[in-house]
């Protein structure tokens, strides 16, 4: 039989649960390999993991062809929900994975939609999970396959169509079972996900005889199980760079925290910064029966040279604070600016991890430099004799302003060994000075005569301090 | 009591009440004469917050504010972290004024909230050679959680108060608890005797100062290592030279 069709297949005419020699009739030279269940679970299982250590910190397998993630707490690593969702099923299709992935409020709905819905990632707005699932299948309530063709003999099609019927004659007629799984996609029930714990996971765990809910027992319990963490760490000789605090609540469900650090880290007093920093994104709900701390990724921790302070004062080691601001506004807004070699002003910089070693290069100082680049170059009116002459007058964003003096042109060519567009493209840099004295940069597209080299149009690019 | 005693012993009075008596604050000179002898000590206060905006135009775009700050940091030593909303600011330019791109890290924030936490966070670390937080608003509040936190540490923290609108940069008038406020315009560059722009010369005025009184300078911008100079033109001026007009504090 076979048990699995891809976009290939489908195309073909193959389908799911068609007999095998059917198969072989209707492709011709069909290799037929055996299906392996086990093999199939653990590769789910090592794809959980690796979502574990990328992604978030509460993940788990949903056999048989897919992975329930828990994002909460974990998003503003990647910036946001859609961000994180585009990530994933980048890194999926770069790897020769193709995944259908949703993030909802629930993981009833987020089932659904992944298998159900059209687009392949797909953001649901919170407390929209009712009326994002009513318009698909039956099928994609995770029932019985006899279910759902009952279900279709009575006239069922949709989600929303049983979601609007009583459900007490549909509970007698189709079991309870019904009713569970509406409530899951809705969120009327809650459903825990169990989060895969693998062996080589470091892990300390802490339950409390009461349940806690203020936020210093909380700290306090961070801080015994850092204390904990980082006793293990040092006995293996590692440090950690990403860090999964999970609170279980007494109504079983589970609130995630995860903070990522920039070097290797076994430090009981920053580790405990770090997390206590987020205390207030935990909800406590009606109280927390355990706390559970894991370093997800590991780094072997090497010993540094200490200077010995004889020539100059050591230089004050900032990592800690910057992994505090990675975490508060993800690590993609935290970064330092490095030299490209390109003449093309908005291309000359780049952006570096805030941690990564000094790069010792600068740009070239020769060209005065505006303090404030326009994110994009402004159209402006000029007056200006050709081919060139810097404008006598612009008018920008309304304001007529006269040129008291200028400067350049400073000629930027295209770049033509990277893309073939800019092959004759010019741009002639000037700086302008106006009566009040504020000084801007301005360019012309084009070399002034000739048409292919640009449009000839002036912009607005930079304002000099 | 002998008066000149009751003075000295009513001073020492009023510095236990500051708080501020308990070690001589490291402190930054312009490295110009006429600037440092306006501030109180002879030099900019390292550990404490500075208010820097822009005149006319540059209260919306910044540009010569910007230039203004990077020149501080850069004269500090180590690391300096510039928190941002918009993303405007072009690093090569600040590598021009004396800050090496190696030693700006820059954050950006997503509202005024996260950069003021950043702010604050930045300054209390200690570690630090300067924090610049790019902000349209300062509440007396966060001004004051900001300089306290920069007393702590004796890092310098620099606000660069930046509008969307011109109308908005009135809010400049109200106060804060900022150690000093500087407006930065832009003037005509330094004349040229063949056509072209030249060193680019700033209307710095210092609005306010605590401790001092406030006063207005006419500078050339900074160099390639984020000094300030007072124009060739003025420098044989005596009575510009000493400390230029008074203006009416803001």
């Amino acid at each position: 039989m076979v048990l699995a069709a891809d976009a290939a297949a489908h195309a073909s005419g193959l389908r799911v649960g068609m007999p095998a020699s059917k198969a072989q009739a209707l492709v011709g030279g069909l290799v037929i390999q055996d299906a392996n269940p086990t093999a199939d679970a653990e590769a789910l299982e090592r794809l959980a993991f690796w979502m574990l250590q990328r992604f978030a910190p509460i993940v788990a397998a949903d056999p048989p062809d897919g992975i329930v993630i828990d994002s909460t707490g974990a998003d503003h690593l990647h910036g946001g929900e859609a961000a994180t969702l585009a990530i994933l099923v980048e890194k999926l299709a770069s790897v020769g994975l193709r995944a259908r992935a949703t993030i909802a409020d629930t993981w009833g709905a987020a089932h659904a939609l992944a298998r159900f819905d059209p687009r392949p990632a797909f953001v649901s707005e919170p407390g929209n999970a009712a009326q994002d699932v009513a318009p698909l299948s039956i099928a994609a309530l995770r029932l019985a396959s006899d279910m759902v063709r009952d279900l279709h003999v009575l006239g069922f099609d949709r989600v929303g169509d049983v979601l609007a019927q009583p459900r007490a004659p549909l509970a007698l007629r189709f079991s309870p079972e019904l009713g569970r799984r509406l409530d899951q996609a809705i969120g009327c029930l809650a459903e825990p996900i169990e989060p895969i714990r693998p062996e080589a996971l470091i892990e300390v765990r802490r339950a409390f005889a009461e349940p806690i809910g203020v936020a210093q027992t909380v700290a306090r319990g961070i801080g015994e199980l850092a204390i904990q963490l980082c006793d293990t760490l040092e006995r293996r000789g590692l440090g950690a760079r990403r860090l999964d605090l999970i609170c279980q609540r007494v109504d079983s469900r589970a609130q995630a925290v995860r903070v990522e650090t920039g070097l290797p880290l076994c430090d009981v007093k920053r580790m405990t910064r770090l997390l206590c920093d987020k205390i207030e994104t935990i909800d406590p709900g009606f109280g927390i029966e355990v706390i559970t701390l894991a370093a997800t990724v590991t780094e072997p921790l090497l010993p540094k040279q200490a200077s010995s302070g004889l020539i100059d004062p050591p230089e004050p080691d900032v990592s800690g604070l910057i992994d505090l601001l990675a975490n508060r506004v993800g690590e993609r807004n935290l970064y330092r600016a490095a030299p490209v070699a390109s003449d093309v002003p908005e291309r000359t910089v780049r952006h570096i991890p805030a941690l990564s070693p000094d790069t010792g290069a600068e740009w070239p100082g020769r060209w005065p430099r505006p303090s404030r680049l326009l994110p994009h170059p402004e159209a402006i009116d000029t007056v200006a004799l050709l081919p060139d002459h810097p404008p006598a007058s612009f008018t920008w964003r309304g304001v007529r302003r006269r040129v008291k003096r200028a400067d350049g042109p400073e000629r930027v060519f295209g770049e033509w060994w990277k893309r073939d567009p800019e092959l004759a493209a010019v741009r002639d840099y000037f700086r302008l000075e106006d009566e009040a004295g504020e000084r801007y940069w301005v360019y012309r597209a084009g070399d002034g005569e000739d048409p292919l080299t640009g449009s000839q149009r002036w912009f607005l690019h930079g304002i000099f301090g | 009591m002998w008066p000149p005693f009751a003075l000295e012993s009513l001073r020492a009075q009023v510095r236990q009440i500051e708080g501020r008596h308990r070690r001589a604050t490291p402190s930054l000179p312009f490295g110009v004469g006429a600037v440092d002898s306006r501030l109180p000590g002879g030099a900019l206060p390292l550990g404490a917050l500075h208010e820097i905006a822009g005149g006319g135009n540059g209260a919306i775009d910044g540009a010569a504010a910007a230039l203004f700050a990077a020149g501080i940091a850069a004269r500090t030593s180590g690391k300096v972290l510039w928190c941002l909303t918009r993303l405007d600011l072009f690093a090569p330019a600040l590598a021009q004024a004396g800050l090496n791109s190696d030693r700006v890290i820059y954050l950006e924030g997503g509202d005024e909230k996260t950069i003021l936490a950043c702010f604050e966070e930045g300054l209390r670390h200690g570690g630090l050679g300067a924090v610049v937080g790019e902000v349209a608003r300062l509440p007396m509040t966060a001004s004051r959680r900001l300089q306290l936190a920069a007393e702590g540490s004796g890092t310098i923290g620099i606000a660069l108060r930046r509008w969307r609108r011109q109308t908005e940069a009135s809010d400049f008038g109200q106060p804060t608890a900022a150690t000093t406020r500087w407006r930065v315009s832009a003037l005509p560059s330094t004349p040229l005797p063949v056509p072209g722009v030249g060193r680019a010369r700033w209307l710095v005025e210092l609005i306010r100062c605590r401790a001092g009184e406030s006063a207005d300078f006419e500078l050339e911008a900074c160099d390639a290592t984020g000094h300030l100079r007072l124009p060739a033109d003025l420098v044989h001026r005596s009575g510009q030279a000493e400390g230029g007009r008074y203006s009416a504090s803001a």
